[in-house]
């Protein structure tokens, strides 16, 4: 019963903080700017959240992320541009093809763990943008042009279903096999759960929301180039996980808001936010490595709706 | 004869992944991290060496020296300040430390010097030579042989003096060697200061024969000196060597074959195929996962 009306509690507050924005754009008060900043922060906070699902559940250390981003912006930028085809089509799409990508990358590379784990998500996600950099059809290095299609509606729909779905799969017995699996693998293959299919499955999850995220990230730029989806933008999102709590998706999001915002003003010294985001994440690494939330979240600390918890013993 | 040119060049390019490898397969043998800041190293050794030479006006030999000595005490410093803390940490705490290690010095030294590219002096006059009609450039020989030179030392230093001892036996087995009166800050901060000195030589190669340098130019050369480390073997020497010519010639035959924009896709291919099928590299020994 608790945990229906967290839940009830829950799409109530997103209505009210989505119907409050929305009001606050239409009636001008938000002027462009800030309202784009909200988009924005709504992409990085599916991004985060999607590689939430990968590292902090799961345990899988990966940093190829930015690769299914650009599956899911050329593959969504394709059919609205090249096909004429309706914007939430392009979205699933996007998601769709970023997951069977996922698939294709995670069951052979999954194999691996901890360093090369890394490295080989590293080699894919640059695998994939030499990929698109090299097929004309999309632009190749001058990149593609992509009308503006991304709302603040569709950012929060795709936001509430990306954390709605990541928070119940966490919650359900496939996300507690995913956390065993990140405790000690070792330990959950010997408790009969099939490990190499739940990482598989984490990853292909978490792949389809980076693609959705890509998607979206597309129609807000009105360009995309394979520059736009290097290993940066993979450290980026890294950082969003790593600064929030390896296993908190609250933590996440909130990293994510909060680094969005930051880096929005410094947007005219990108070397001053690279060297602050450096900075915090070798400070946070050394004096916190668990990083700002741990493994809470920020309902527990209202003591209902208790998120999936693990020990404080991540990784190896 | 065309072939064989290019070997040659494969071989040039190869033996500064090679030197750049050395220094990963090095530090990972002894603390298991992979030092991603090693690329940044590199490029600060080319930017040593450019203001040795143009400001300065030192020669090739000089400007190579200074640069191998600062980036030896740049290393060792990354070393103390940032790694130490995490001998005990978790992998993956050490690994992303190294991340934001490495993203600082690049954007640091940005935003101290700005993100111009520079032109390298002509230190070396260029002059090719026609062996048995296969046209050689001299700064290709000359790198090849000073890369080899530093090999053999570095092969005497690990086999024959004390240091050397030291460091293999902190690789071997951390805390036994503490237990037998090694040092062990010392030598892992010797590793670093000769990883880093590699590093900084093949930066001033990689200027002199390409020509032009820029604050990010360690980023694509550090990940592919590790994809030769692992190609290697990592944490073995000759490994690191043999899969930094393997991968430069490689990377030059794809390039003469006409899919020079699909050079670096090859080296990432090479690596995911190495992961896959042989994760221990082609010298390594399989060694059986401990529970």
């Amino acid at each position: 019963m608790k945990k229906v009306k967290g839940f009830w509690i829950y799409v109530v507050l997103s209505a009210v903080i989505y119907g409050v924005i929305q009001l606050l754009i239409n009636g001008g008060i938000l002027n462009p700017f800030y309202a784009n900043t909200l988009i924005f922060i709504g992409i990085n906070i599916i991004l985060a959240v999607s590689l939430h699902l990968v590292i902090g559940i799961t345990g899988q250390f990966s940093i190829g992320h930015a690769g299914f981003l650009a599956v899911g912006a050329y593959i969504s930028a394709i059919i609205t541009m090249k096909f004429q085809l309706p914007f939430p089509l392009a979205l699933l799409a996007g998601g769709i093809v970023a997951a069977l990508a996922g698939l294709l990358v995670g069951i052979p590379s999954l194999r691996l763990k901890g360093d090369y784990l890394a490295i080989a998500t590293l080699g894919f996600g640059e695998i994939i943008r030499i990929v698109f950099l090299n097929i004309d059809y999309v632009g190749g290095a001058s990149g593609m042009q992509v009308t503006h299609l991304t709302t603040w509606t569709y950012t929060f729909i795709c936001l509430f279903i990306t954390i709605t779905v990541i928070t119940n799969f966490t919650n359900s017995r496939h996300g507690r096999a995913c956390i065993s699996v990140r405790e000690n693998e070792i330990a959950a293959d010997a408790m009969g759960i099939n490990t190499t299919y739940y990482k598989v499955v984490a990853f292909a999850l978490g792949s389809f929301f980076a693609g959705i995220a890509g998607g979206l990230f597309a129609h807000n730029f009105y360009i995309i180039q394979p520059g736009n989806f290097g290993f940066l933008k993979s450290f980026d999102i890294l950082i969003f996980v790593v600064l929030g709590g390896l296993g908190s998706l609250s933590g996440s999001v909130i990293a994510a808001i909060l680094l969005t915002v930051v880096s929005t003003f410094l947007q005219d010294y990108p070397e001053t936010r690279m060297i602050i985001y450096s900075v915090v994440l070798v400070l946070v690494m050394l004096y916190r490595p668990q990083g700002l939330m741990g493994t809470r979240e920020v309902t527990d600390l209202f003591g209902k709706w208790k998120g999936a918890k693990g020990g404080n013993s991540y990784g190896k | 004869m065309e072939w064989i040119q290019q070997l040659i060049n494969g071989i040039s390019l190869g033996s500064i992944y090679a030197l750049i490898a050395l220094g990963y397969t090095m530090v990972y043998g002894i603390i298991k991290l992979i030092n991603f800041a090693h690329g940044d190293v590199f490029m600060i050794g080319a930017f040593v060496g450019f203001y040795a030479i143009a400001g300065w006006g030192l020669g090739f030999f000089p400007a190579l020296l200074l640069a191998m000595a600062v980036c030896a005490v740049f290393g060792v410093l990354i070393e103390r300040i940032a790694y130490k803390r995490l001998r005990n940490a978790t992998r993956i705490a050490a690994l992303i430390t190294a991340i934001g290690v490495s993203l600082l010095i690049e954007y640091g030294f940005i935003y101290v010097r700005g993100a111009q590219a520079a032109a390298y002096p002509d230190v070396l006059a260029n002059k090719n030579y026609d062996l048995f009609g296969i046209q050689v450039s001299s700064q290709s020989l000359l790198i090849l042989v000073v890369s080899i030179v530093l090999m053999i030392i570095l092969h005497f230093v690990v086999h024959r003096t004390k240091i050397g001892k030291a460091m293999r036996a902190v690789s071997h087995d951390m805390e036994a060697a503490q237990l037998m009166g090694i040092n062990v800050n010392t030598t892992i901060s010797a590793t670093f200061a000769i990883g880093s000195a590699l590093a900084g030589a093949a930066g001033v190669f990689f200027g002199v024969y390409y020509t032009k340098i820029e604050p990010l130019m360690g980023v694509i050369p550090g990940v592919k000196a590790f994809v030769a480390a692992v190609l290697g073997g990592i944490g073995i020497i000759p490994g690191a060597m043999v899969g930094g010519l393997v991968l430069g010639v490689v990377e030059t035959i794809v390039s003469a074959l006409g899919f020079s924009q699909w050079r670096d896709a090859a080296a990432f291919i090479i690596l995911i195929l190495i992961l896959l099928f042989r994760p221990s590299g082609i010298f390594g020994k399989n060694a059986r996962e401990k529970v």
